[in-house]
């Protein structure tokens, strides 16, 4: 049998590639990394210049695989192939495209279920908490073995965008653009509550055993499940599972027990259940606490204005009106301060019901708004060229 | 270039922060940008025209001018331009303390519906006026507040907001002595740079 061809617009068969990082890395935490493996994968040409390069950094579940297929058989292409490939608004025939799996990752980045190089043992709950500016310092190191000493744009939706916000406060003269797509300047109260709530569940599972599950080879799948299960209703929207599934009912009538009887319930088991044979749940929990963690205005006596100072990049910022996770007003407040610190800012509030995975999806006018802007970031790169 | 922009960009010094509201393709701040090396911003509803000014390298901010400038703080920017919109918002008044809040100077242009061929129209035939610079038939109009000259000069004096200078165009976009002279009945277009008295 032969496979179907892939979709002309699409970057193709992609191999990801491992480059391990010898030095010390210091973290936010004060714990030192004595070397760590970063997954990565490119897309695209780096010009003579390097001047073409950008940045894709993903979000809580998502990983280095950004576009493109790992072989001819995959039923799906990377989490962002809406967004990279040929003819695509980060047109890969203009941009060298790079993204890497972050330190704690479970996609084959040094995380939890890495082997620590001092005891020999897997790391589990004794991996470090990271940070978003242990992530950007990380992907920094990587830009410079790729041999790129400027961005032209970092960009990423959710926990994504909040890394190119950091790229551009940490390293303001490496980065050109900052896509900062469906993200917040820092977790609301009731973020952080849900993100408690999916840790306890992970945490409470009896197959947990403190996060040294790999030794007792048990996986805490009970607990990720539901990690996941509540996670998914926050990146819906209430109109997008309305009209998705309604109040529909999969035998067609009440049963007056306790099986999956509403669509809604069959949908959410099968994500939970699918995530868990995919992802890590130590690496769940120390994300959650990264997503946490995250405030780049605390270092400015919580002035994010006065953060948004130290960058030089112009921004892109989007939102999705039906996103409650990281609402519209939360992009505002980013692009509030921006305006106060006098940057460069465009702002895009685009009409979705697919709540905060919109930024995931093919829709229209976010597409053409992320098309209009590399366009302009191409442009920039063409001119310099010259 | 639309004349009126042309006036507007003589009145704006170089290097100074500008916020444009409904700021359309972004024509005005594109050529502020490049020829008066001005730092500024867009405020835009519509997708096409946030599409357009993107494609300028204007920073345009998707915004609903109804909900006022709350994300903005006070005397933020130098000045604060309004072309041909005032007339189509709904609050009108409270947009332009906004404005003369936000901004050092407001800079307005609206559609003078003193000019004589809409007298003409309205006492003459009596029918709304539909004239070039009021293009849209009494049904269809974005325009939900129509003004005179001399009503909106009655408005700054009443809250208290100095005229800091004014220019009155023709049909032609052109100004005359004439015109200077009669501009409620004369003029088309009036443009007003204005700041708030204390």
């Amino acid at each position: 049998m032969t496979a179907p061809a892939l979709p002309a617009d699409s970057v193709g068969i992609v191999t990801p590639e491992k480059l391990a990082f010898h030095g010390p890395l210091s973290l936010d935490c004060g714990r030192i990394l004595p070397r760590f493996d970063l997954m990565v994968e490119t897309y695209g040409t780096l010009n003579a210049q390097a001047s073409n390069a950008v940045l894709i950094c993903h979000a809580l579940s998502s990983d280095h695989h950004a576009a493109g297929y790992h072989s001819p058989s995959d039923r799906k292409p990377g989490w962002w192939d809406v967004m990279i490939g040929p003819g695509k608004p980060i047109d890969t025939r203009r941009f060298f495209v790079v993204c890497c799996n972050n330190i704690g990752g479970c996609k084959g980045s040094t995380g939890p279920a890495s082997t620590d190089p001092e005891s020999g043992e897997r790391y589990g709950p004794d991996f470090p908490i990271v940070t978003v500016r242990d992530w950007v310092r990380a992907q920094a190191l990587l830009a410079d073995r790729l041999g790129i000493r400027r961005w032209a744009a970092v960009a990423g939706g959710s926990l994504g965008g909040m890394q190119a916000l950091q790229w551009a406060m940490d390293y303001p003269e490496r980065i050109a653009h900052a896509v900062v797509i469906a993200a917040a300047p820092r977790l609301s109260a009731q973020n952080i509550a849900f993100n408690e709530v999916a840790r306890q569940a992970i945490r409470t599972d009896p197959e947990f055993h403190d996060g040294r599950y790999y030794q007792h080879g048990t996986v805490p799948r009970r607990g990720l499940m539901l990690a996941r299960m509540l996670g998914h209703i926050t990146y819906l929207s209430d109109e997008s599972m309305g009209s998705k599934f309604g109040r529909e009912l999969r035998e067609g009538k009440l049963g007056y027990n306790f099986d999956t009887e509403f669509q809604v319930e069959s949908y959410l088991r099968y994500q939970g259940q699918a995530f868990v044979d995919r992802f890590d749940a130590n690496t769940y929990l120390l994300i959650t606490k990264t997503l946490d963690y995250f405030d780049p205005a605390a270092e400015h006596g919580h002035d994010l204005a006065a953060a948004c100072r130290q960058a030089r990049a112009r921004f892109l910022v989007v939102s999705f009106t039906s996103d409650w996770r990281f609402s519209p007003a939360r992009s505002r407040e980013i692009v509030q301060a921006l305006v106060a610190a006098d940057r460069p800012v465009t702002y895009g509030e685009i009409t979705a019901d697919q709540g905060h995975d919109s930024f995931l999806m093919p829709i229209p006018d976010y597409l053409r708004t992320l098309s209009a802007y590399f366009d302009r970031v191409h442009q920039e790169i063409a001119a310099h060229a010259r | 270039m639309r004349a009126d922009l042309a006036i507007i960009s003589d009145w704006i010094d170089t290097g100074s922060r500008v916020l444009d509201l409904g700021c359309g393709d972004g024509i005005l701040l594109a050529h502020l940008q490049a020829e008066r090396g001005v730092r500024g911003y867009g405020l835009e509803i519509d997708q096409e025209k946030i599409l357009a000014c993107i494609g300028k390298g204007v920073s345009v901010i998707h915004a609903d001018l109804e909900a006022g400038l709350r994300d903005f703080a006070d005397q933020s920017f130098d000045y604060v331009v309004m072309t041909q919109t005032l007339q189509a918002v709904q609050h009108t008044e409270r947009l332009l303390e906004e404005m003369l809040r936000v901004g050092r100077e407001g800079i307005v242009t609206f559609p003078n519906f003193g000019h004589w061929r809409c007298r003409l129209q309205l006492g003459g035939s009596g029918t709304m006026p539909v004239v070039k610079a009021l293009p849209h038939a009494w049904y269809n109009t974005p325009n939900v507040h129509l003004f005179t000259i001399r009503d909106f000069e009655a408005l700054c004096q009443r809250k208290h907001i100095e005229i800091r200078q004014r220019a009155m165009v023709d049909t032609a976009h052109r100004s005359s002595p004439q015109l200077r002279l009669f501009p409620n009945l004369l003029a088309e277009l009036a443009l007003y740079r204005l700041r708030q008295r204390p």
